[in-house]
């Protein structure tokens, strides 16, 4: 690095350092990327690559959400193709009447936020997905839930990124950041110093860690989840299939194992069964519990499923914010520094939204959303301990 | 699942597991023998349902040990259960190790033992044939030298009428031998290596004098059946429409790099490739015990001199600690039997350890002697094209590896597999890692690491299990206190 670094430094070649980048470039901003790993080597390539608007409430996450809908439609439509993008839409169910009840009155609000959910009655189910167990008392259709094949998509924005001008460096540790006073000059690895004009925080479950090299709290913690790969099979699930319970697991913050039953099938003929979430730190162990529990509540939804074999098992840790809300833009405690994260099991969905709104920023434009929700310094004040 | 832990749960009935069984068995520790075979032997021993022992290697090693098997599983002290597959080993129950046990195949067994447990384990469970793909090798006919050789052995079925065997090592004459001993024609071995060097060496076969004994007998077989045994050489092409009709051979250097002008083609309807063999890590691995790149190249055990492997409880016998035939993983299973049964308390055989180590000692220089002698060639990837497939199950071209690699920037297997689905499928990697390894890391000039090979090699599932047999687990044993989202 001789001469003038880079306009920003990236740290984390994830979903949300990927698209963070290609924005960025896009907006004329010098980027280097930097990775302890390989690309999409933690959290991104561990999940299923969700982009769901159906399992959030009203606010600043559902704002996000749409707006992400939109960029991955609209802004990177003309790539859609690359990473596997399917609209595959999104039908939650729901066991009792008590939920079906609830599901109504969130679908309700969700519509005056402008999201498209449809109402399913319990006999139109079959419809949807005939597989469906018997019973049900009712669900909700989101043609707006969609798929992408996350490390492809993680990839390919890094090489739109490049093509652009952009420097993507893996196997680099970041392992202090430069500072001229309180402001953040940019970053001290196992290669060398790389001083840059911005350096953005996109560490995923290890945001924490880089927040920590700059003195600031950031309180992202990891949650483990679990997911099960069958063998591949002849079409048994049309849609990305939930349970409405699954909205209410998302929003809790106990560390106790929870799971809620997410079916779905992928291009290549394979089922992945979600979801589970616990706090265990970074413990990578299998859980038997945890797959007893997916694969109960999948064959509850598809009882075809029970003789299926599971030929994969693997896990991932989500970034989770106490609040479940990410933590987007600048750190005036530490100026020059930014943190994109916190996006829990959502972050493939919604990087697409983040990565333009920290470009937006980055070049002083106004963000297509206001940032005050996601403010990295909102823990400060005295937040419950996670 | 009310009985108590068993002592000792040995994994795969092989030459290894059924000499730890039996040693651990006399030593008088209570046994399980799990294996996913109907009769025990494992694949060196493979045979019918009351076969005699014709066309098997020291048949009489098997006989005894089978025979002291039966009279441990007539008493308590062992128990064998065939046609079961451990599909993780659970550390989390009231036992060190809980096996958590599935059929072997569907329908398998009337009588599923769904879960074993026990204060220790011994992983004895062996290998299977390691590939490399070239062009054509999905067609019908192309057989792994394992595979054709199990045939052979287990119901006497010859895969071809003229046949060509190929690859490296001396696993190739046996197979021919087989094969011509059985009616059909073989056109030719074809060696990457040079003859027999491992028979010259003198730390090899002098160490080892049965072996050069069984290498002469098979080179005076070969000659018998006018087999031609061409060195230096190797299949580089499979030819064929709906099936196999004819390979390319071509003269290849010590690096295993074409020597132009020196093509032939033979026809034949079946090509035997024996390039190795790959041992099953997935318990190994699973349990978190240390792994290293044994003397051929693959991902092998870390064990010491009395096969503990590097978690406590657990030890190592066989193919998973390094290739090197069934004497040296009879004397390993022994020695890990032994252990097994002096780490919980019985007396030391101190004599008998000794022996059995020093026998193990000469049959593993044996063993690097003949993989020295017989690498696989660092430059077989050259003969691969764009097209050649090279995971079979998710289809995934060569041109599919590379374009991830220098385009998406994939440097190592587990990101290439994740980018262009090389064993993703069912086999999930058992065929195409070391091929995936072997051509992610020429691309970037440099050689396979065991951290390559270990990427590919973790499979948290060692064998699939249906969903209904993971539903059906038992409920954890001290259920935490809160709240059960799935009763509402």
């Amino acid at each position: 690095m001789s001469g003038r670094g880079p306009d920003v430094v990236v740290i984390g070649a994830g979903i949300i350092g990927a698209a963070g980048a290609w924005f960025a470039t896009r907006a004329g901003l010098r980027v280097t990327v930097l990775d302890r790993g390989p690309l999409a080597g933690g959290t991104s390539g561990r999940g299923e690559g969700n982009l769901l608007v159906s399992d959030k409430e009203p606010g600043p996450e559902l704002d996000l959400a749409l707006l992400s809908r939109r960029v991955w439609r609209e802004d990177l439509g003309e790539h859609a193709g690359l990473w596997e993008f399917d609209e595959k839409g999104g039908l939650v169910v729901a066991a009792t009447d008590a939920s079906a009840a609830g599901l109504a009155e969130l679908t309700r609000r969700q519509r005056a936020a402008g999201v498209d959910a449809v109402d399913v009655g319990a006999d139109e189910l079959p419809a949807y997905e005939p597989q469906l167990a018997p019973g049900l008392r009712g669900g909700a259709f989101y043609p707006g839930d969609a798929q992408v094949q996350p490390m492809l998509a993680v990839a390919h924005l890094l090489r739109l990124a490049r093509d652009g001008g952009a420097e993507v460096r893996t196997g680099v540790e970041v392992t202090g950041l430069l500072r001229d006073g309180d402001r953040v000059t940019g970053v001290r690895t196992d290669r060398g110093d790389i001083p840059a004009g911005n350096v953005v925080n996109a560490a995923g479950p290890w945001a924490g860690s880089v927040a920590e090299l700059a003195g600031v709290r950031l309180p992202v913690l990891p949650r483990r989840g679990f997911v099960l790969v069958t063998e591949p099979l002849p079409p048994t699930v049309r849609h990305k299939v939930y349970a409405a319970e699954y909205v209410g697991d998302v929003a809790s913050a106990d560390a106790a194992l929870q799971t809620s039953p997410v079916v779905e099938s992928t291009e290549s003929g394979t089922v992945l069964i979600g979801s589970s979430r616990e706090r265990v730190g970074f413990d990578g162990s299998l859980s038997l519990p945890a797959l007893k529990r997916l694969a109960a509540n999948a064959v509850a939804l598809f009882p075809a499923l029970a003789g299926v074999r599971a030929l994969r098992a693997y896990h991932g840790f989500r970034p989770y914010c106490p609040d479940h809300l990410p933590v987007i833009g600048p750190d005036p405690r530490a100026p020059g520094l930014w943190h994109a994260g916190g996006h829990e099991g959502a972050g493939i969905g919604l990087a697409a939204g983040t990565g333009l709104l920290l470009a937006q920023a980055l070049t002083g434009a106004t963000p297509a959303l206001g940032l005050a929700p996601f403010a990295p310094e909102r823990f400060d004040e005295g937040d419950p301990a996670p | 699942m009310n009985e108590r832990p068993f002592d000792l749960a040995v994994v795969g009935a092989g030459p290894a597991g059924l000499a730890a069984a039996v040693a651990a068995g006399e030593s008088g520790l209570r046994v399980a023998l799990v294996d996913a075979g109907p009769r025990p032997g494992g694949q060196f021993w493979r045979h019918a349902e009351g076969a005699d022992g014709a066309g098997h290697h020291d048949w009489e090693t098997f006989a005894s040990l089978r025979s002291r098997l039966r009279r441990l599983t007539a008493g308590t002290r062992v128990r064998h259960l065939p046609l079961h597959q451990v599909w993780a080993v659970d550390r989390a129950g009231d036992a060190p190790f809980t096996l958590r046990l599935t059929p072997a195949f569907d329908g398998a067994t009337d009588e599923v033992t769904p879960a074993v447990r026990a204060r220790a384990i011994a992983l004895c469970t062996g290998g299977y044939d390691r590939q490399l793909p070239v062009p054509g090798w999905t067609l019908p006919g192309v057989m792994a030298a394992g595979g054709v050789q199990a045939l052979l052995k287990g119901s006497g079925t010859v895969a071809g009428r003229r046949a060509v065997v190929a690859g490296t090592g001396p696993f190739l004459l046996p197979v021919a031998t087989g094969l011509a001993a059985a009616g059909a024609e073989v056109a030719a071995v074809v060696e990457a290596a040079r003859p027999a060097d491992w028979l010259r060496r003198p730390l090899g076969a002098a160490a080892v004098p049965g072996k050069a004994v069984e290498g002469a007998g098979y080179a005076a077989a070969l000659l018998r059946h006018r087999v031609p045994y061409l060195t230096r050489s190797a299949v580089t092409r499979v030819h064929g429409g709906d099936e196999v009709t004819a390979v390319t051979v071509e003269r290849v250097d010590g690096s295993g790099r074409v020597v132009p002008g020196r093509t032939r083609r033979l026809a034949v309807d079946l090509v035997a490739f024996g390039w190795g063999f790959t041992p099953s890590l997935e318990l190994v691995v699973a349990l978190g015990a240390g792994t290293e790149r044994g003397a051929d190249g693959s991902l092998v055990a870390t064990v010491d001199r009395a096969r503990r492997a590097t978690v406590p409880g657990v030890y190592v016998a066989g193919e998973a600690t390094g290739v090197g035939g069934a004497a040296k993983a009879v004397a390993e299973g022994e020695l890990a039997g032994l252990t097994a049964a002096v780490d919980a308390g019985r007396p030391a055989p101190t004599k008998r350890g000794r022996r059995l180590a020093a026998r193990i000692a000469r049959a593993e220089r044996f063993a690097e002697a003949m993989h020295a002698a017989h690498p696989v060639p660092e430059r077989w990837t050259e003969w691969l094209t764009e097209a050649t497939v090279l995971c079979r199950c998710e289809e995934v071209t060569v041109g599919a590896v590379e374009r991830a690699r220098e385009d998406l920037g994939a440097g190592d297997p587990r990101t290439a597999k994740l980018l262009a689905r090389p064993g993703m499928g069912w086999c999930q990697g058992r065929v195409c890692g070391f091929a995936t390894a072997a051509l992610l890391a020429a691309g970037a000039g440099r050689a396979v690491t065991a951290e390559d090979l270990r990427a590919l090699g973790k499979r948290p599932l060692a064998a699939p299990v249906t969903l209904g047999e993971l539903a059906a687990l038992p409920e954890p044993p001290d259920p935490p206190d809160f709240p059960d989202p799935d009763t509402a």
